[in-house]
Order: C-alpha cells, then sequence, then structure tokens
C-alpha cells in the first residue's frame, strides 16, 4: 500500500464482513508525530485464539484462498516507521484495531487522500454499517458521520454519485487544515 | 462540514433520477470494481472514484457502480466487470483512472467494449 488512507479502506472491509452495525474511524496526530489510527466496529467480534493467530498471512475467514494480507502490510508499515498496531476484540461485542505511526520517520507512508477512502468506503456500504470519522491534531478537530447525511438524504441511497462526489469533497476541505501537514 | 442545505439540493436533484431508473427497470448497467486487499493495493481507489465521476459528468441514470471482493486473479486488478443487461459480462484488467472516461462512452453509452482494455485481449497479449 502506498498510504495509510488505502490500509483504512482495506481493513474497514474487515469490519463490514463482521456485520457491524456502527464502524467508529479515528485519526488523531500528537505534537510529536505519532500519528494513530483506530477502527472501532461492533461487529461479530474474535476469539481470543483467533486475535492471538490473525497477524498471520495464513489465517483468513475467507474460503477461496488461505492467505490474508490486510492485517499483515499494516502492521509491516505501522511497525517499519516505528509504530505498532493492537487487535482488541470480544466475540459478539466488537473489534477495535489501533494503528500507530511515526510520522516523523523516513519510512513512514504519507496519509494520502482520506476523504477519497472515507467516500469509497460509503460508496462500497451505503446502507450499513453507519462509519463516523473523527479527526484531530494540534491545528484542531473534525467529526463526521453518515448518521448525518442520512438524516438529510431522506431515503436516497448515499451511494449516487451526486453524493459520494459532496462527501469526499466536503471532507477534502475538513481533513486538509487538520492533518493536511502529513497527507502526501 | 459543507452545507447541509447543498445536500438537501442534491437530494431533490437525485430522487427525480431515481425516478426515471426505476421506470427502466430492469435496464440497469452495473459496474462492479474488485476492492480486496490485492485491487486497492493495485489502484482500485481512484479507478471507482474515475467511474462514479464519470457518470456523474453524463448524468447517466441507469448505471450503479459497486465493490466486489478478490476473485483470485490477483495480478490482474484493478480489475472492472461491466454488466450490461442482455449481453455477456466484459472483464476490463490493469484498468487505470485514464481509461474510465473510454470505457464509459464506448462500452456503457455506446455498448461497444473496449476490446484491447479486456481480459481476453490481456491473456493473448
Amino acid at each position: 500500500m502506498k498510504e495509510i488512507a488505502l490500509h483504512l479502506l482495506d481493513i474497514v472491509q474487515n469490519s463490514v464482513k463482521a456485520g457491524a452495525s456502527h464502524v467508529d474511524i479515528g485519526f488523531s496526530l500528537d505534537g510529536n508525530g505519532a500519528l494513530t489510527m483506530t477502527v472501532q466496529d461492533d461487529g461479530c467480534g474474535m476469539s481470543q485464539e483467533f486475535v492471538e493467530r490473525v497477524r498471520s498471512p495464513f489465517v483468513t475467514t475467507r474460503t477461496t484462498r488461505k492467505v490474508g494480507l490486510g492485517i499483515p502490510l499494516l502492521m509491516q508499515n505501522a511497525m517499519q516507521s516505528g509504530g505498532r498496531v493492537d487487535i482488541k476484540s470480544q466475540e459478539g461485542v466488537g473489534t477495535t484495531i489501533t494503528a500507530v505511526f511515526q510520522t516523523g520517520s523516513i519510512d513512514c507512508l504519507p496519509l494520502g487522500d482520506l476523504a477519497s477512502t472515507m467516500a469509497t468506503i460509503i460508496m462500497g456500504s451505503p446502507d450499513r454499517p453507519e462509519f463516523s470519522l473523527r479527526c484531530a491534531s494540534p491545528s484542531g478537530e473534525m467529526d463526521f458521520s453518515t448518521e448525518q447525511i442520512r438524516a438529510v438524504m431522506d431515503g436516497v441511497s448515499l451511494a449516487e454519485p451526486a453524493v459520494v462526489q459532496w462527501i469526499q469533497e466536503s471532507l477534502q476541505e475538513e481533513i486538509e487544515p487538520i492533518l493536511g501537514g502529513i497527507m502526501s | 462540514m459543507k452545507s447541509l442545505a447543498e445536500l438537501e439540493a442534491i437530494r431533490k436533484a437525485t430522487i427525480s433520477r431515481i425516478n426515471v431508473r426505476t421506470e427502466e427497470k430492469g435496464e440497469t448497467t452495473r459496474v462492479v470494481i474488485g476492492m480486496a486487499t490485492c485491487g486497492i493495493a493495485a489502484g482500485a481507489r481512484p479507478v471507482m472514484l474515475a467511474f462514479m465521476d464519470e457518470i456523474q459528468k453524463r448524468q447517466l441514470p441507469h448505471v450503479t457502480v459497486s465493490q466486489t471482493g478478490c476473485v483470485g486473479m490477483c495480478r490482474l486488478e484493478p480489475m472492472v466487470d461491466v454488466i450490461v443487461p442482455g449481453k455477456e459480462k466484459v472483464t476490463y484488467v490493469h484498468v487505470k483512472p485514464e481509461m474510465v472516461p473510454r470505457i464509459v462512452a464506448e462500452h456503457i453509452v455506446n455498448g461497444r467494449p473496449v476490446q484491447e482494455y479486456t481480459i481476453g485481449a490481456a491473456e493473448n497479449a
């Protein structure tokens, strides 16, 4: 992956497949350049035994093949920057993945196009789950949720091209002043 | 956030287009993009947004864009299926955003698949 935002796009698919009804995404950049990405869902969760094995590329829930690279690639890129990945999960409750990136490291990926990732995520699962995004840095913070948008759209699908475009543009405007420094 | 009033205007404009779509039921063309780890790493996200952009620009009410997982041919990603009702499914491989306007214009609008971008052309090369 070339961007942290692409890892998000990939990792969120796990929450969607876990049948989550809410997926809360957070990016928080502290004064020392540590970027913490969290993806918290209320999906089916994983057993303790599975959590311990899920970091291996040879563990996957899919049945078509025996490899799954989503989490291993995320770990590789987080650790390469001097960061880490934590996975907390409880069956029937949900899963939280936390990835820390040290953005000061020359080996750290850029955050990338987070607005496009969010637009793509929402397009792919326009009805459910509800997604929220919260970004924070010393420069400020922002909040976004599909619930807000859905209330206005009143029955019109969030996958409509005009809506997706609006979401992308409006997020772009809001994220830039907060995390613009690490986007590229 | 950009003004929610703007969103309300989009809703109204969209509703009239949806009505067109329901009247032409069964005539929906589907664009399906591979969005697993392999597709994303190969560049599926900008391809997806390029399709949305082109459909929005041309105001094509009877086209839907959706995502699928890995179909096992990761080396050919980004892959896009275009399914026109009554026609055989066409699979495009190694799709780049620059290729999207041509696929939309020639295939989706005018009904002639872009042969050189298809999986058949890639496999015979």
